[in-house]
């Protein structure tokens, strides 16, 4: 039935059914989660993708949309009982309009040829998650995604005008428009960020940003990592606002120079990278003042790199930091809580103060600016337990952050690795509140199913069962462990690496 | 060796038979290298948009990520090497995602192995099996390949006759084939002697374009370097390596051993799929007796813009005309041997060159060794891509330190009606120096 419908849709090479097609798609940047969906559609078309989406609807198989697969959080993790819809291949930038300042592109299209694409123009797109030379616009919507410049252009809900939407039933809307003053509710940031529950973008107008006519940036060495969090607090409090401000600890800087090698200061325990930009003279102004409190707040050293060149190289090292704790553990679970940038420094301490308890290194590496921690939890999954003991103390360190005043994800979202914190983050009318919104849009929860949210039928399932296990008592330890329901049919592989 | 297998599951997984860890065990001992790359890969997808193949096709098992996961799901006994096969076969070997990992994983260190491990489990199918042949017969000995590749211009007419593969190789052939121009065995230094060195001369590149070799012998007597080209060497055995056919590059290899004398400074090589060959020798070898020569030549062969720029290149003097010239990294030399500044330092030594720097200069060109006949369709995509990117520099020239992409980029030109001259680094610093001093024997950029 499934196979035929998508014939009518597909030329037979563009549909992937045999184990060695279908394996690549097992899983995405999150690796311990995996499931082999019944097909892969290489769609090259939106009304192939319409298509594909009405006759999941019609047949009740479940679907998930997948850009390059970089979530962290198993956003784009398959289906077994359902299919992958490859975006890839829609990867075109539509329309670029430099008066207007946006961009028209394709769900597949990639973060950074937008920017590229927009040079030319003195034109930028400003949400720059670290993975941007491969992340995809559809993928970047679906998780709100962040990154280090969004300190003051905002995450991508602030860049994203419209787009054209195919709901789970295989409606098609058209959501927010070509102004940054939409009429009537905030559809578009309805959407955005809702982890594919709520359909697949299409056609997406983003706005551009002109380039700043200066950019300045400077990195400020500390003793400590509370030093360097309490100095990221202080930036803020002087009323300035960088464009960026990021912190890496000694494990961080480390694999970093393991691997691009960006000649950070030797024997640091923390640096900070901060970035002005705007016309020439606010920005010289800001500058000094900048150093002034970087000194105030104990920098042990103060730089500003020599020519762009080194620029790039002092943000490559950050941005490659998660994929260079490669060379310091073989494996490590990546952190996403966010606290009040108030309490950086507080936080940081206790997250040095669990590490040393647990006997587990954590590296850091975080968006200082927003308070959006990134703790790298290292780990060797060879050894009998220690994926468990990592990830209790992920979870020690999530509900550090609930308790601190913040939130369980910044910018990677909850998909499958956070799904268990949801309940701990937020009261059960809240959560119902969530799934009535989501039975309102997809009745029949074939959009990404199973991520953010058990679905309703293994809930029912759970809950008659074992009626104790209500969804807020549900939350488990950790992440570890199976995640609420966890055997159940349709559930996705919990590897243990 | 107490190890693989065990490691090579680690990442991902749980139980495998017996019997095949104890099968790579025994026969593979690169099985450490290869279960360390599948181990580190964190599956982060940077390597996606400087991969060739995904670039292109846009699927992800024809990713370094997702081929990786084949090659893991292989070595644990969950997939046939048949199945896997296609996409492993589709990949380039440029090592452009060894370059792009964040990571440090190997992704050269498992897939040849990989390759070799596979090759003696699958059951091509007699074409398969005629084409690889008549490619791992010719193309390493100059002879017999000068004499095919008449016999392939020959049959040019026949064109629409030969679609696919065996179509491709012949496009590929020069309009005419440059005279054979056997190498000195001594070439001595010119003036004062600062270094001795052995050349590996290259066995297409002798074909297809012998003046790259006497360009170097040339430049190099200019700098004061004397070179030996010993008689006795052949190919490298790159291309019987990249393809799976261990033994067969194997078999080149200890030829070389022979070959190649011990009282010389470096063994230097002007073509990058040869010099990142060699410079393999050491895992190839790995766990056998002649493992310590095998590392000890890898270690002592070094590109020639590499072995210049560190001696300290003689300034040369300007082309007649001033030259806009854009340099095209193969990727042999900038990924699979990290050489990216040496022969850019050395272009633009020369006073009135204007070096320029296409888009894209992490992407392969097609060519690949032998991929451009194996695998015609992504390669002309990859080509078509490559010249275009080298046309919007404004370049009136091409530089580049490899025979393959030489042949591949030029063909691509020619393609596009826009034939501009595309030469070795070599070529052009003999031009300059030659130029100077009034010899009429540089080949003219």
């Amino acid at each position: 039935m499934l196979l035929s419908a998508l014939g009518a849709i597909y030329p037979p090479a563009r549909i992937l059914t045999s184990r060695a097609e279908l394996a690549p798609y097992e899983c995405d940047a999150l690796t311990s989660f995996r499931a082999s969906p019944r097909a892969v559609v290489l769609a090259e078309s939106t009304d192939e993708v319409v298509e594909t989406v009405r006759a999941c609807h019609r047949l009740g198989v479940p679907y998930v949309a997948r850009g390059s697969g970089t979530s962290l959080s198993g956003g784009s993790l398959p289906i077994e009982e359902g299919i992958v819809i490859a975006l890839n291949r829609l990867n075109r930038i539509l329309e670029l309009d430099p008066e207007q300042r946006t961009a028209v592109v394709e769900p597949g299209a990639i973060n950074s040829q937008v920017s590229a694409a927009a040079a030319p123009h003195n034109l930028f797109y400003a949400p720059d998650p670290s993975s941007q030379s491969i992340c995809s616009i559809g993928g970047n919507l679906a998780f709100n995604a962040g990154g280090a410049h969004c300190l003051k252009h905002g995450m991508t809900s602030s860049s994203v005008l419209g787009a054209k939407v195919v709901l789970p039933d295989g409606e098609l809307v058209e959501l927010g428009g070509e102004s940054i003053e939409p009429v009537g509710p905030d559809w578009m940031g309805l959407f955005v960020g809702s982890e594919g529950m709520f359909g697949i973008a299409l056609e997406i107008t983003l706005r551009l940003m002109p380039s700043a006519d200066r950019t300045r940036t400077v990195l400020s060495a500390y003793e400590s990592l509370e030093a360097a969090g309490n100095a990221a607090a202080k930036v803020v409090a002087a009323g300035l606002l960088p464009v960026a401000m990021e912190i890496m600890d000694k494990l961080a800087i480390e694999a970093a120079e393991g691997s691009v090698k960006p000649g950070y200061p030797e024997g640091i325990e923390a640096l900070m990278i901060v970035e002005l930009e705007g016309d020439h003279e606010t920005v010289d102004r800001e500058f000094e003042q900048l150093l002034e409190v970087l000194e105030g707040a104990g920098a042990t050293e103060v730089r500003e790199p020599d020519d762009d060149a080194q620029r790039a190289l002092y943000w490559e090292g950050r941005k490659s930091a998660f994929s260079a704790v490669g060379w310091l553990s073989p494996d490590y679970i990546v952190q996403d809580g966010v606290v009040p940038r108030t309490r950086l420094g507080e936080a940081l301490a206790e997250i040095g103060r669990l590490s040393e308890e647990h006997g587990i290194r954590v590296a850091n590496v975080f968006h200082a600016g927003d308070g959006n921690l990134h703790p790298l939890i290292l780990f060797k999954g060879s050894e009998e337990g220690a994926l468990e003991r990592a990830e209790e103390l992920a979870g020690e360190i999530l509900r550090m952050c609930i308790r601190l005043g913040g939130s369980v994800t910044g910018e990677h979202g909850i998909a499958m690795e956070k799904r268990a914190f949801l309940p701990e983050m937020f009261g059960e009318e809240d959560i119902e509140m969530m799934r009535r919104l989501w039975r309102a849009v997809d009745p029949a929860q074939i959009a990404n199913r199973g991520k953010m949210f058990l679905p309703e039928e293994e809930l029912e399932r759970d809950e008659a069962a074992d009626p104790d296990a209500a969804p807020s008592s549900a939350a488990v330890a950790g992440t570890a462990g199976p995640p609420p329901g966890g055997a159940s049919s349709g559930e996705a592989r919990r590897d243990t690496r | 060796m107490s190890l693989p297998v065990p490691i090579v599951l680690r990442r991902f997984t749980v139980s495998l038979p017996v019997l095949h860890e104890i099968k790579i065990h025994q026969h593979e001992p690169q099985a450490e290298e290869m279960a360390a790359a599948i181990e580190q890969c964190i599956h982060c997808g940077f390597c996606l948009p400087t991969c060739p193949t995904h670039v292109v096709l846009g699927e992800e098992m024809d990713s370094p990520r997702g081929r990786i996961f084949l090659m893991k799901e292989v070595l644990e006994g969950n997939m046939e090497v048949e199945e896997a096969a296609p996409f492993i076969d589709c990949c380039v070997g440029c090592d452009a995602c060894v370059t792009a990992c964040p990571s440090g994983v190997r992704y050269d260190e498992l897939i040849v192995p990989y390759r070799a491990h596979a090759e003696e489990r699958r059951e091509r199918d007699w074409r398969d099996r005629l084409l690889r042949r008549l490619i791992a017969e010719t193309l390493p000995y100059p002879r017999r390949f000068r004499v095919a590749a008449r016999l392939g211009r020959l049959a040019r007419p026949l064109r629409r006759l030969a679609p696919g593969r065996a179509g491709a190789m012949l496009d590929l052939l020069p309009e005419t084939l440059p005279r054979a121009r056997p190498l000195p065995e001594l070439q001595p230094a010119d003036g004062e002697r600062r270094a001795r060195v052995a050349l590996l001369a290259g066995c297409a590149q002798q074909v297809l374009a012998p003046e790259i070799n006497s360009a170097t012998l040339r430049v190099l007597a200019r700098n004061g370097v004397e070179v030996v080209v010993p008689r006795e060497q052949g190919c490298c055995g790159a291309l019987d390596l990249h393809s799976g056919a261990s033994a067969r590059a194997k078999a080149h290899a200890r030829r070389n051993f022979r070959a190649f004398p011990d009282d010389v400074d470096a063994v230097v090589t002007n073509a990058a799929g040869c010099g990142s060959g060699v410079r393999e020798y050491g895992l190839l070898f790995k766990g056998s007796a002649e493992e310590g020569q095998a590392r000890e030549l890898a270690e002592r062969t070094v590109d020639v813009s590499v072995f210049l720029d560190e001696l300290g290149l003689k300034p040369p003097p300007p082309l007649p005309e001033p030259l806009e010239l854009a340099y095209q990294d193969a990727c042999h030399l900038a990924h699979a041997q990290g050489v990216r500044s040496a022969p850019r330092a050395l272009l633009a030594a020369i006073p009135n060159v204007n070096l320029l720097e296409p888009d894209d200069w992490e992407l392969c060109c097609g060519s690949a060794g032998t991929y451009n006949i194996e695998k015609p369709d992504v390669a002309d995509e990859l080509g078509r891509r490559k010249a275009e990117a080298l046309l919007a520099t404004g370049a009136e020239a091409v530089a580049t330190g490899n025979i393959g992409c030489l042949t591949q980029i030029e063909a691509h030109l020619r393609a596009l009606g826009r034939e501009l001259p595309v030469v070795h680094t070599l070529q052009v610093l003999d031009r300059a120096y030659e130029q100077a001093s009034g010899s009429p024997r540089a080949a003219s950029p």
